[in-house]
């Protein structure tokens, strides 16, 4: 049995449904990955995950309880989140914030212990932020930001983590230093870790466990090598491609199909297009 | 990317981060800074020693040296009663109305994240207004009435804009947004009432308007000390939960606040902080706006600075009686007169200044 799983929840704001009677189970220890198009229901299935979103019907399973019923501390003591949203206060430093999470562990008379110090000393160590633990986080490069707000996750010491999103509106080196930081994470440390992401090639070449979903139903799951094929991609995005095996990594590779052969797909009369024009 | 030490909890090896603490040896800690703590020892002193010379200020002039030997119970008769009668209660009045001002401004300005989204900005002194102005302008009430109408008032107009405001939880904008809407309808309710008083009446509900702590006696005190004894303690306790809101509500679930639960009794104390106050003394322009801001601006710490906050208000009201007793005389000029032009000259720097930055 795994620790966290959604049992035939159905989610939604307000009056819109947004998936009905999904189940899903994070397999412990994996790194896994959501993918789909937009408003597919990933970011909503998050969210769910993270009980910031309450099923209508259903529930979300965190060791066995239902996780809306646990006490708040608890859950954030075992399940930790990096939102896409989060505000950093004006003139705070990155050690102040990255101490912010151990907020789960302390107490009105147990505000900072030596161990609250030791482990925000690892975490900014581990994500390669320490040298700047006095800087103002209003200061640093986007890149350098999501890694101090990734240790603040990390002083949460839970064994489970959620990250919704993590390499949006980041530069390319930073995606992949963001991606490279999380499977440090996974490998090294041993957490369990679900991700958003929007980007296909890295979810095939990151994750070890794919989720694919599209119209708040899940398409396909399993290990990316497995289940990445054409016929998926063009069921899930709608849009025909080739997969190659990536030549760093051998993880399977999406490379969309040309303007030219798409058009030929869809085309009746291909022929007859191009000699119009 | 480096690859993650083995946990070093001792914490003996690693050069230690800037967050301080005061640990016993049974595992409890306390979280401290030293420049937040310097500032609110500095503005303690400020205020007391204002306090002093606002004692000794008016018709009859106190020297400092007979103002303390009174107060440690020294004094003559004459001075006693001229001090513990009439001088100390107007003094504590201003102290609490101050304190009350500045705490629920920090706390407003930290649920909504906006440091606009202050009482006075966002219609609770307008509202505290309205019941005051109902009873004086209607009823030709007595000043306790008047007390009660403005508390209600208040209360009625924080129920009132939490609803308006309310769509899955309360945000920062729409709640400031909701506010300075029915800021406007209060001022425009308060304009009617006014042109329908007498004469008479409406000298009475000018002053009240003002804000003043003018002929304010032991039995302002009273209530207004009673809602501050509850109400300081619940709020301080509350301090960690709210930095922690700060961040966004999703930070703040993922740490495990209760998030809609802490800002509810948060906004309810505020409101009943700011209602109290405002029966104790009218509705002392900008005292909420500028001192959360002025605190933070000391302190250079992130957070709400709520206990800085509450002693910058204290000070600020005191300080601005003080002035307003020495330059214009014994209660001729009101000290919401003197907070309205410093606020008001703030608000324009803050403004400025924001947008210079550009985030206006």
């Amino acid at each position: 049995m795994n620790r966290l799983s959604a049992d035939n929840v159905t989610l939604g704001y307000d009056q819109r449904v947004i998936a009905e009677q999904l189940s899903v189970e994070i397999p412990d220890h994996s790194f896994t990955v959501i993918v789909g198009p937009n408003a597919c229901g990933k970011s909503t299935l998050l969210r769910a995950l993270s009980r910031m979103l309450k099923p209508s019907e259903g529930r979300v399973l965190l060791d066995g309880q239902t996780i809306h019923s646990m006490p708040a501390k608890k859950v954030a003591r075992t399940l930790g989140l990096l939102p896409q949203s989060s505000i950093a206060p004006d003139g705070i430093t990155v050690a102040d914030l990255v101490g912010r999470g151990r907020y789960p562990h302390q107490g009105l008379l147990r505000q900072w212990s030596s161990e609250d110090e030791g482990v925000v000393q690892e975490s900014m160590a581990s994500t390669g932020v320490a040298e700047l633990a006095d800087r103002y986080v209003d200061e640093l490069s986007g890149g350098q930001r999501q890694r101090v707000w990734i240790a603040m996750a990390l002083a949460q010491q839970t064994p489970l983590l959620l990250l919704d999103e993590p390499t949006t509106f980041l530069d390319i080196q930073h995606q992949i230093d963001v991606l490279d930081l999380c499977a440090d994470l996974h490998e090294e440390q041993g957490r369990t870790l679900v991700a958003v992401l929007h980007d296909l090639n890295h979810a095939a070449r990151y994750a070890t466990h794919l989720i694919a979903m599209r119209d708040g139903r899940v398409v396909a799951e399993g290990a990316p090598a497995e289940i990445v094929t054409a016929d998926l991609v063009e069921e899930v995005f709608g849009l025909p491609c080739q997969i190659i095996d990536d030549p760093e990594t051998g993880t399977p590779l999406v490379v969309p199909a040309a303007r030219k052969g798409r058009v030929r797909k869809t085309d009746t009369v291909p022929e007859v297009a191009d000699s119009v024009r | 990317m480096k690859a993650p030490s083995k946990t070093s909890v001792s914490g003996t090896s690693v050069p230690k981060t800037s967050v301080r603490a005061v640990r016993t040896a049974g595992g409890l800690s306390v979280r401290f800074e030293l420049r937040p703590l310097l500032t609110v020892g500095a503005l303690l002193v400020v205020a007391f020693a204002a306090s002093v010379l606002l004692i000794g200020t008016g018709d009859f002039q106190i020297p400092v040296p007979d103002v303390l030997n009174t107060l440690m119970g020294n004094g003559s008769v004459a001075h006693e009663f001229i001090i513990n009668d009439l001088r100390l209660p107007r003094v504590v009045v201003g102290l609490l109305v101050g304190a009350a001002l500045g705490l629920s401004g920090a706390l407003f300005q930290s649920v909504t994240r906006n440091p606009l989204g202050s009482p006075d900005i966002i219609g609770f002194g307008q509202g505290s207004t309205v019941g005051a102005l109902i009873v004086i302008v209607l009823f030709q009430g007595s000043a306790e009435a008047v007390a009660l109408g403005s508390l209600a008032g208040g209360l009625v107009t924080g129920a009132l804009i939490y609803l308006l405001a309310w769509k899955r939880g309360i945000h920062g904008y729409r709640l400031v947004l909701v506010g300075i809407g029915a800021a406007a309808v209060l001022t425009a309710m308060n304009g009617y009432l006014l042109t329908k008083a007498q004469i008479v009446d409406a000298a009475r509900a000018v002053v009240w308007i003002t804000g003043s702590l003018n002929g304010r006696g032991w039995e302002q005190v009273g209530p207004l000390f009673w809602f501050c004894l509850i109400l300081m303690p619940l709020v301080l306790l509350y301090a960690r939960p709210l930095r922690m809101l700060e961040m966004g509500d999703d930070v703040a679930y993922a740490l495990g606040v209760r998030v809609e639960r802490t800002r509810l009794v948060l906004m309810t104390a505020a409101v009943l902080l700011t209602a109290a106050a405002t029966a104790a003394a009218g509705p002392v322009a900008f005292v909420s706006l500028t001192a959360p801001q002025l605190a933070r601006r000391l302190t250079r710490s992130p957070g709400p600075n709520l206990l800085a906050s509450m002693v910058m208000g204290a000070t600020l009201l005191i300080a601005a009686d003080l002035g307003a007793q020495r330059v214009f005389g014994a209660d001729q000029l009101p000290v919401g007169v003197v907070t309205g032009v410093l606020g008001g000259g703030y608000l324009l720097w803050l403004l400025a200044s924001e947008r210079k930055a550009g985030r206006i």
